[in-house]
Parts: structure tokens; C-alpha cells; sequence
């Protein structure tokens, strides 16, 4: 994995046991002190919110199934251009809030949400908003590289003739070509951009999903634990990649690996049982978190 | 050894023993299953595949003007209501000269050929009129009686009431079979004519056509609903919600619902209130349809089902609407287990008989039907109608039948079991 080379990869980590998950803190076992802890902290501890962000949230409460909260009281901001990391324990509410920032909880029935959510002071859950407009402005890459079973051009043609936002063949050739270049996938697949994207190896798959994500211009992309299912190769041309992307995206990535999070993210959330814990720079983090659940989940005191 | 080891071991005998004899039930069962369908085939194939062939009787025909009352430059009407009969009457007497007794002429005139010998004459002659005038040999349609004979199934040993070929009749068919005049041919006959009362000029088109238009009305109606169904069912239609359980659970049920209470109803609803007319491939199509819409349906809903989530996640990522998600991916995706689906049900509609004898396509009908609305019958109906007539030479129609219906049918399944194959899940 040095292959990437980023100024976190300098960080020490106030631990050496980031990888052994064995000792559990005896005090973070009592669930409920702990819950009634973080209701008591009204927010995040860090530095949850920017001047002039992408992305504004506040108060954001998530319900399945009508009744069942997934998410409590998320507040936090996500900085233009930037790269924040979500990590946290499995189970607490990352992949539930990214969902909210381009309203695929939609798509889950039985789903509420509410407080604001608002992308460039836009209110994205405002009766007139589209999710349709939106989702093309929020792109998505998700855990499991999930391709059509399409041609590889096909696939990364799919948004663009979705939104129309090709007028004639010449012009939905270049933006496949430079999607896919964008997602450094391009050489690799030039001569074969008719065979079907299913038939790529998973790196490349997810690759092609990002190209596929990335060609209708969105503004965010975000992705959930997109390297999850790939090798430690694939996952480092991934990581370079998310880098490479920084420049013309704002992207906001779930992760459970904390090396990853360190590696390519500018800002990280911690997220705990539903709660916002403690969002910062990436750096300060993980080398001087502010909250005691932190320190606990990138020591690996529990996982 | 410790003794819960030996206790074990003990007892393992016992469960061998009985494991083995398990399997053995389960082989014999199978073998028994398997000699059941064997058997159906081979006495199935054994009585219909004589079908196949047919017998015909040359005869040297003197197309006399005189005798047929036209002559050659004759226009076609004229030539139409020419006197055929009379020249094959008076063939049959020259090639058999000698037979005075009143009964054995009736049975040469009337016994040994096709009663549609003089409509084969007239086809021939209206297609070449210069044949008139001139003697010319033609092969005609033996009849039902002696096509039983010559394919072995009436025992020349029985005494002669037994029979229903008599003694003086053998000595003619021996004669034509020593000079070669008579012998069995590919039986065109059987697959281009509809039904008839006369065994040799009995055809399954007529049958296998009806069969066609209802399988299309069929097709036509349930597989666009079946399949916009199924869609609303499991895309659109809100999850547990109780009117919808209420829909899915009577949709299966109908599945269930034996089918002659379908033909009740489209005797009563489609029939007696609409007034759709009877015994038509339209009312068979249209009850039919009622029966193999829950077939396709929850065929169609278990394809939707099985495409993964992740795809419509991504379509939904992308921003494609729910209607562009089922559109562009997930029907696409689907539709090779919906067509196993409703080929399989399509199949079922093909053999099912109850339910169209309740709306009158058990009818005797002779023309070959061209479109939905005209008299038609079905397959499995004309296989009753042939297993339910009289005359022995109906035995093998009704096999040769129940073969081409198989054709069909096995034809119809290999196509689900092929698509399966093709487009085996991919993800
Ligand atoms: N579709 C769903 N229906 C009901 N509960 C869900 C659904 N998705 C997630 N949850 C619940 O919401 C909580 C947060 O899940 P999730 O956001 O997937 O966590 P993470 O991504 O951090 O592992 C979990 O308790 C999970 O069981
Ligand atoms: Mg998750």
C-alpha cells in the first residue's frame, strides 16, 4: 500500500494497536451511559462546521421503518473540493447518512428523514427538489462494484443519455473517453470498450463505476466503502485516484479502514451508535482525538 | 475404546443399513416412474407412428369425354361438375372385371378407395385438362378398412364374419399388392386436411391451427398483462400494505383454481355476456388466458426478484427514474426467466382440454380454421374426439396426434430449458 504516497502516510497513530481489536474499554460496554453521553453532547466535538461548505446538515434525523432512528441529530459540515472520511463501528449510521446526501433513502421504503440538508444553500429534501436533478449532481460509487451488464461504453454512456447531456454520437464518445480517462481506466480498456463491464476484474469494475458516476459532471461523489471488496492493489490505484479526484469533486467516502481514512481524506466524521462524535482534520483525528469514543475506535479498543 | 464411542459405533449398522435402504426406495421409485412414461411412449409411438404412412391403390382411369360428359377445352366450371365418380366407377369395374354379385360391387365401388377418390381426380385433371381423353394411372386414397389391412392390423386367419375385410376382397388386394399397384406413401394428408368423418381423409391441421390461434390470443393477452402486473407488484406497489397482500395472495390462488371453473366462467362472462362467438380460437384464447395470466405473473415476479438490488441501486445512483430503473434494467434483466415462465405456461394452455370443451371448441369441424374468430378445435380436443370414434383406423390418428401435441409440447420446453441456459445469471 505505499504506493501512495499522501502527507498522512507521515502520521503516527497514538497507538500501536490499530490492528489488534482484542482489549474492550470496560466503561464503553454499559451501552446505554454511553448513548445517554453523546444525547447530552449536542454536537460534534471538532470542528463540524466551514465557512461557505458544499454541504450543510443540521439536525439530521433518520428512521427506518417510520419508527426505528438510525441516525440522531447529525450536524456537520462538507467542505468544497475536499475529501472527508466517514469511519465508525459497523452498524453506526455512515452508509445511512451518505444515503441522505443524494436521497437514495428514497428509494428504501418506509424511510424518514429530516432536518436540513442543504447543497450550496439549496434545501435538497424541498418539496420542488428532484431527486432525479439531484442524484445527477450527487453521484454515487457503491461497497460492491456494481456495473450493467452492459458494454463498458455503454455503461459509462448510461447517465449521459439519461440526462441528454450529449447531443450526437462524436460528443458521447468524448465524454466516455474522458470519464474513463478521468477514472484512470481508459488505456486499460480502449480496445475493448463494447465487451461487457462485467467481464473487467473488480479494481477495474469499480473504476468503470466511478467513470460511470463522474460522466455526468456531478459536483459530489460519494462512495461507500468503494474499496471494500477489492485487493490492497486495487484499493491503492483506487486511493489515488479518489486523490486525483479531489481537484474537481468534493467527495465524502465511508470507510472502515482507518489507514485509508488517513491516507486520502482532508476531514474526518467519527460516528458512534447514530451520533456525529467528533468531526476534524484528518490529522488531528487521528493524532489528537477530542473524544474518548474516538480514541477508543482508532486505538482498536472496538471495531 | 470409550463407551460412548462404542455405542456409536454400535449403532452406525443401523444407520448404514438404513441409509442404504433409503436410497434403494428412492432408485426403485424412480425406476418404477421411468418405466410408466417408457411404456406411455413406446405404445404411443407404436400406434402412431403407422399414421405416418398411408395406403394407396393405383388405378388405370380412362378419362373417357363421354363417360365424364366434358371435353378438354371445356371451361374450369364445366370441368368442375364433370361425372369423376363415373370414371372411377368404371375403372374399378375394368380393373376387376367379373364381379356381378350386387354386394361385392357395392364393396368394390364403394369399399376399396377413398371416398375422395373423385375430388383426387378432379385436382388432378383441373390442373391438366389435356389429360383428358387419354388413360392414365393415378394413385388414390385406399380406404380406412383397407389401409387397416395392409398395415397388419386384421387377421386374415379369422373366420370371414369376423373380419371386416371378406374373402373376396383379399383376392383383389392380393392382386394389386402382386402387380405392385398398391403400397403405402408419407401421409401428406394427415397434416394438411382438418378433421373428417372418414378415417383416411382425417387431417390434424385443423386442430393444430386452432391450437395456434388460441395459443396467440392467449399470448397476446396475458403476457403484456401478466407482465404489467407483475411489474406493479414488484416495483411499484407499496410493501405490506394489506390491499396488496390481499391482490398477491388471489393472484396464486387463481393459479390453483381448477381449470374447468375457468370455462364455466367464459361460458358465462365472455360467451353469454359479451357474446363472443362459440367454439372460436377467441373465447378459447381468452379463457385460457384467465388460467396462464397467474402462471406468468408469478413466474414474472420471481425473474423481478431475482435481479440483484445492487443493479436497481445503481440505475437509482445514476438518477434514473423508477419507471427508467424497471425499463432500462431491471425488465431486461428479467426477461429471460419471464419468458421460461410463460413458456411453461404456454405449454400448460396447449394440453388443456376441461375448459375449452365448456365454451364449444369440441365441435366436429371439418375446414381448416384462418383466424381467431372462425370454428376451430384444439389438439388435446381432436386427440378426444379421434379416442372416442368407432372406426379402428381412428387408433392411430389419435396416437399420431397425441405425438404431434408431444412435439409441440417438448418443443416448447426444450426452448425454456435453452433460454435458461443462455442467459444463466451473468452478475
Ligand atoms: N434498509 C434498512 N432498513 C432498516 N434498518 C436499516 C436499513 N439499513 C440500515 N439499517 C439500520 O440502520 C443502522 C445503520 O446502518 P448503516 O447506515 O448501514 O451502518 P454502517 O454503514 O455504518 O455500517 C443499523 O442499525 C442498521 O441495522
Ligand atoms: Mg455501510
Amino acid at each position: 500500500m505505499n504506493t501512495v504516497t499522501l502527507a498522512n502516510d507521515s502520521m503516527t497513530f497514538p497507538s500501536s494497536g490499530t490492528t489488534t481489536t482484542s482489549s474492550v474499554n470496560k466503561t464503553d460496554v454499559d451501552i446505554h451511559s454511553v448513548v445517554e453521553e453523546l444525547k447530552r453532547a449536542k454536537q460534534a466535538v471538532g470542528k463540524p462546521f466551514l465557512d461557505n461548505p458544499k454541504f450543510k446538515t443540521r439536525d439530521v434525523n433518520v428512521y427506518y421503518n417510520q419508527t426505528k432512528q438510525a441516525i440522531f441529530n447529525a450536524s456537520l459540515d462538507i467542505g468544497r473540493n475536499e475529501v472527508i472520511a466517514m469511519i465508525g463501528p459497523s452498524g453506526c449510521g455512515k452508509s445511512t447518512y451518505l444515503r441522505c446526501l443524494n436521497r437514495m433513502n428514497d428509494t428504501i421504503p418506509g424511510t424518514k428523514v429530516t432536518g436540513d440538508l442543504l447543497l450550496d444553500g439549496e434545501d435538497i429534501y424541498a418539496k420542488d427538489q428532484d431527486p432525479v436533478l439531484l442524484r445527477a449532481r450527487v453521484g454515487m460509487v457503491f461497497q460492491k462494484p456494481n456495473p450493467f451488464p452492459k458494454s463498458i461504453y455503454d455503461n459509462v454512456a448510461y447517465g449521459p443519455r439519461l440526462h441528454g447531456l450529449a447531443v450526437n454520437r462524436s460528443e458521447l464518445d468524448d465524454i466516455v473517453e474522458q470519464s474513463l480517462t478521468k477514472a484512470g481506466l481508459f488505456n486499460e480498456v480502449k480496445d475493448r470498450l463494447n465487451s461487457p463491464g462485467t467481464g473487467l476484474s473488480g479494481g477495474q469494475q469499480q473504476r468503470l463505476c466511478i467513470a460511470r458516476a463522474i460522466a455526468v459532471s456531478p459536483e459530489v461523489i460519494l462512495m461507500d466503502e468503494p474499496t471494500s471488496a477489492l485487493d490492497p492493489i486495487a484499493t491503492a490505484t483506487i486511493e489515488e485516484l479518489i486523490d486525483e479526484l479531489r481537484s474537481s469533486f468534493t467527495i465524502c467516502i465511508v470507510t472502515h479502514s482507518m489507514q485509508q481514512a488517513a491516507r486520502i481524506s482532508q476531514r474526518t466524521a467519527y460516528f458512534h451508535l447514530g451520533y456525529v462524535v467528533e468531526v476534524n482534520d484528518t490529522n488531528t483525528v487521528f493524532t489528537n482525538p477530542g473524544h474518548r469514543l474516538t480514541e477508543n475506535y482508532i486505538t482498536g479498543r472496538f471495531g | 475404546m470409550s463407551n460412548a464411542t462404542a455405542i456409536v459405533k454400535a449403532g452406525l449398522t443401523k444407520r448404514y443399513a438404513r441409509e442404504r435402504r433409503f436410497r434403494l426406495f428412492g432408485l426403485v421409485s424412480i425406476v418404477i416412474s421411468l418405466s410408466f412414461l417408457a411404456a406411455l411412449l413406446i405404445t404411443i409411438f407404436a400406434q402412431g407412428l403407422p399414421a405416418l404412412r398411408q395406403t394407396y391403390i393405383q388405378l388405370p382411369v380412362n378419362l373417357d369425354p363421354a363417360l365424364l360428359a366434358v371435353n378438354a377445352s371445356d371451361s374450369p366450371e364445366l370441368l368442375q361438375k364433370a361425372k369423376y365418380a363415373k370414371a372411377i366407377e368404371a375403372a374399378l369395374i375394368e380393373r376387376f372385371p367379373g364381379v356381378t354379385d350386387r354386394k361385392q360391387k357395392m364393396a368394390l365401388i364403394r369399399g376399396l378407395l377413398s371416398k375422395s377418390a373423385d375430388n383426387e381426380l378432379k385436382s388432378q385433371v383441373l390442373a391438366n385438362p389435356k389429360l383428358i381423353g387419354s388413360q392414365q394411372n393415378f394413385w388414390f386414397l385406399a380406404n380406412d378398412d383397407i389401409d387397416t389391412y395392409i398395415k397388419g392390423n386384421i387377421d386374415r386367419s379369422l373366420p370371414e364374419a369376423d373380419r371386416r375385410i371378406k374373402d373376396f376382397q383379399l383376392a383383389w388386394l392380393d392382386d394389386l399388392e402382386a402387380k405392385g399397384q398398391i403400397e403405402k406413401r408419407f401421409n401428406t394428408v394427415f397434416f394438411t386436411s382438418g378433421d373428417s368423418r372418414e378415417p383416411e381423409q382425417a387431417g390434424v391441421l385443423g386442430a393444430l391451427m386452432g391450437s395456434f390461434y388460441t395459443m396467440f390470443v392467449t399470448l397476446a393477452l396475458s403476457f403484456p398483462l401478466a407482465v404489467a402486473a407483475a411489474i406493479y407488484l414488484e416495483e411499484f406497489a407499496p410493501k405490506n400494505n394489506p390491499l396488496v397482500d390481499f391482490i398477491e395472495v388471489n393472484i396464486n390462488n387463481l393459479a390453483a383454481v381448477p381449470s374447468i371453473v375457468f370455462g364455466l366462467l367464459g361460458l358465462a362472462v365472455f360467451i353469454q355476456f359479451f357474446g363472443v362467438p362459440r367454439s372460436t380460437p377467441l373465447v378459447g384464447g381468452l379463457v385460457l388466458s384467465l388460467q396462464t395470466l397467474p402462471i406468468i405473473i408469478i413466474a414474472a415476479r420471481a425473474a423481478l426478484k431475482a435481479v440483484p438490488p445492487s443493479i436497481r441501486q445503481a440505475a437509482y445512483g445514476m438518477g434514473a427514474s423508477r419507471m427508467q430503473t424497471v425499463f432500462h434494467h431491471t425488465l431486461p434483466l428479467a426477461m429471460p426467466g419471464i419468458l421460461t415462465g410463460t413458456i411453461l405456461g404456454m405449454a400448460h394452455a396447449l394440453g388443456e382440454t376441461a375448459p375449452l370443451l365448456m365454451v364449444g371448441m369440441v365441435a366436429f369441424i371439418m375446414s381448416v380454421p384462418e383466424g381467431i374468430t372462425d370454428p376451430a378445435t384444439i389438439l388435446p380436443v381432436q386427440i378426444y374426439l379421434w379416442s372416442d370414434s368407432p372406426e379402428r383406423a381412428f387408433v392411430e390418428k389419435t396416437s399420431a396426434a397425441i405425438i404431434v401435441l408431444l412435439f409441440f409440447l417438448i418443443l416448447m420446453n426444450l426452448l425454456a430449458v435453452l433460454l435458461r441456459k443462455k442467459f444463466e445469471r451473468r452478475w
